[in-house]
């Protein structure tokens, strides 16, 4: 070994970042954030074209979204829709979860890749799937159909944060329960389900997330009686000019926001439950 | 006579039939989840399957004209040209923000992974949207290029090959970059020191050390998302112009504007079926929990 090459190995940090690599990563970041956070700046444009810099500065945008039936309409049918999506779907998959981290049976292992399976299928699959199914049936344009729709979608992505907290979850405490005179539903709804509580409401937020941003099955079955925010959304990125769309996306972006504080609060609190503390 | 015995047994022996209660029990509780699966995903996509395959009878004219229709071949070869590419474009994007992430001092590592996980919660609209705000033909790129004397006309970047390569690489990053980063946490970095006691440069720690460890994360974020890009619908839709569209979009004209049903479905069994070609290489080489194991943080 040379004593150059035995001075750099004394002095070699693997922990070190050159700075080419700090730049090409930060540039890396920029290009993931940057966009979304030029919306902001352009959703407070008054004029009735989208122009970059905005020319009049102002909140008329939003004024006119919350002022505006079809788009409050469309509002309101995404959140019913991805709040009853979530109810199924978490419902589902506390009894699912439940019975598939603790059970011993036959066919688990199937059983588990059958529920996460509609993770894999392409979208625009399950898309023509519903359509066929729910024409036959007539609920093509109602909300049920939507539900129903994305009832197996978000189902994978409940039962994951449900079953990883389960997995963590002592069950001597169930016993020490059990042991003191409680029933098996005591057990349940003092012991069992506070403790996984953050686990899933991380379900239902995800749950209904999915639901609340989906659009491709939303094209096939909203109609026309049954059209939610992302499907309103769609048809004005595509057909028209909106000036209202950057305000529209700035509150999206809110909402991701605040679901990103509340999801890293609720895994908080179970990484707390879970050491038991 | 046998099952007698063994009912008798299992009553007796109080362990075994406790044991055999509770997993029925047990299952009992999945009941629900997989009824609703059945009814609600299995028989609509066997429905699928079906449509595909009888017109009314049974025949496989839809798939003899999809592979005979050179407008479908190049499509589906389309299709994979465009995952691939934008599978490569968010590993080339994706493995430096990974490679920093596991080096870089806790602060800044927690706004990276904020930044990412932000990016990654924020709608799929909204975020292809924001691409056609920067690329579009009066966009933010066009108007501070020509601002500054750089150009004279617009540049075209929108409903054209870049346009969704930079939307599809865009959602795809965080997908590459929790799989490599929570690869490269497992791997101890005094292996690159002991690389460097022995000799090699950097270039060479990095070649003959660092990048083959990091491989297993690559797999997995590559594979994930090379599957996610096969049935890619909303970024060649909105950022992509004729040339773009992939078996996805086709398979959306065909229900939508031709009413063309039985052949869509043989569009999305085709699809499907290439879709579980390479999932099963995922299977098989990184098993399924890594589906969800690998992408978490």
């Amino acid at each position: 070994m040379s004593e150059g090459s035995r001075k750099r190995a004394a002095h070699f940090d693997p922990l070190h970042v050159g700075w080419p690599l700090w730049v090409v990563s930060g540039s890396a970041i920029i290009f993931l954030i940057a966009p979304v956070l030029l919306l902001i700046p352009m959703s407070l444009g008054s004029a009735e074209i989208i122009e970059f810099p905005p020319s009049q500065i102002g909140l008329d945008q939003y004024r006119k979204f919350f002022s505006h039936p079809a788009w409050q309409s469309a509002v309101l049918n995404s959140l019913q829709v991805s709040a009853m999506t979530a109810v199924f779907s978490t419902f589902l998959g506390v009894m699912a979860s439940l019975g598939l981290v603790w059970g011993r049976f036959r066919g688990k292992g199937l059983i588990n890749a059958f529920i996460i399976s509609p993770m894999i299928v392409p979208i625009i699959v399950m898309a023509l799937a519903f359509y066929i199914s729910l024409a036959k049936l007539g609920l093509i344009g109602t909300k049920l159909g939507l539900v129903l729709a994305y009832t197996p979608l978000t189902l994978p992505f409940s039962v994951l944060p449900i079953s990883a907290t389960l997995r963590g979850f002592d069950r001597s405490l169930e016993n020490a329960a059990r042991i003191l005179g409680a029933s098996r539903f005591q057990t349940f709804a003092r012991i069992t389900f506070p403790i996984i509580r953050p686990g899933i409401l991380t379900g239902a937020i995800f749950a209904f997330m999915i639901a609340f941003d989906e659009v491709v099955i939303a094209l096939f079955i909203c109609g026309t009686t049954a059209v939610t925010l992302p499907k309103k959304m769609w048809d004005v990125i595509r057909y028209e000019i909106e000036p209202m769309l950057p305000a529209i996306s700035t509150m999206l972006f809110l909402l991701a926001i605040i679901i990103l504080v509340l999801v890293g609060f609720l895994q908080q609190r179970i990484a707390r439950r879970m050491t038991g503390r | 006579m046998e099952v007698m015995t063994e009912y008798i047994n299992s009553d007796k022996g109080a362990s075994a039939s406790l044991w055999h209660r509770q997993g029925f029990r047990q299952f009992m509780l999945v009941v629900p989840a997989l009824l609703a699966l059945i009814l609600l995903f299995a028989i609509p996509i066997s429905s699928v399957l079906l449509k595909s395959i009888f017109d009314p009878d049974f025949t496989l004219k839809h798939y003899v004209y999809f592979f005979k229709t050179p407008l479908y071949s190049r499509v589906l070869w389309i299709t994979f040209q465009i995952s691939i590419l934008s599978t490569l474009s968010a590993l080339i994007v994706g493995y430096p923000i990974a490679y920093v992430l596991r080096r870089a001092k806790p602060g800044i590592r927690n706004f990276f992974l904020l930044a990412i996980t932000l990016s990654f919660m924020i709608s799929l609209l909204v975020r292809n949207y924001s691409w056609i705000i920067v690329l579009q033909r009066n966009g933010v790129i066009n108007t501070v290029l020509s601002t500054l004397g750089l150009i004279d006309s617009p540049l075209r970047l929108l409903h054209n090959r870049f346009g969704v390569m930079v939307g599809m690489t865009h959602i795809f990053v965080p997908y590459i970059v929790f799989p490599i980063y929570s690869v490269m946490m497992g791997v101890d970095l005094n292996l690159e020191k002991a690389a460097q006691n022995l000799g090699a440069s950097r270039w060479q720690t990095f070649w003959r050390v660092s990048f083959p460890l990091s491989l297993p994360g690559i797999g997995a974020g590559a594979l994930l998302v090379f599957i996610m890009a096969l049935g890619f619908f909303i970024t060649p839709a909105l950022l992509g112009g004729r040339k773009e569209q992939m078996l996805s979009n086709l398979i959306q004209i065909q229900i939508v504007d031709l009413l063309n049903w039985p052949f869509a479905s043989a569009m999305s069994v085709i699809l499907l079926i290439a879709t579980l070609i390479v999932f099963s290489v995922y299977n098989r080489y990184l098993g399924l929990e890594r589906l969800w194991g690998g992408v978490k943080k």
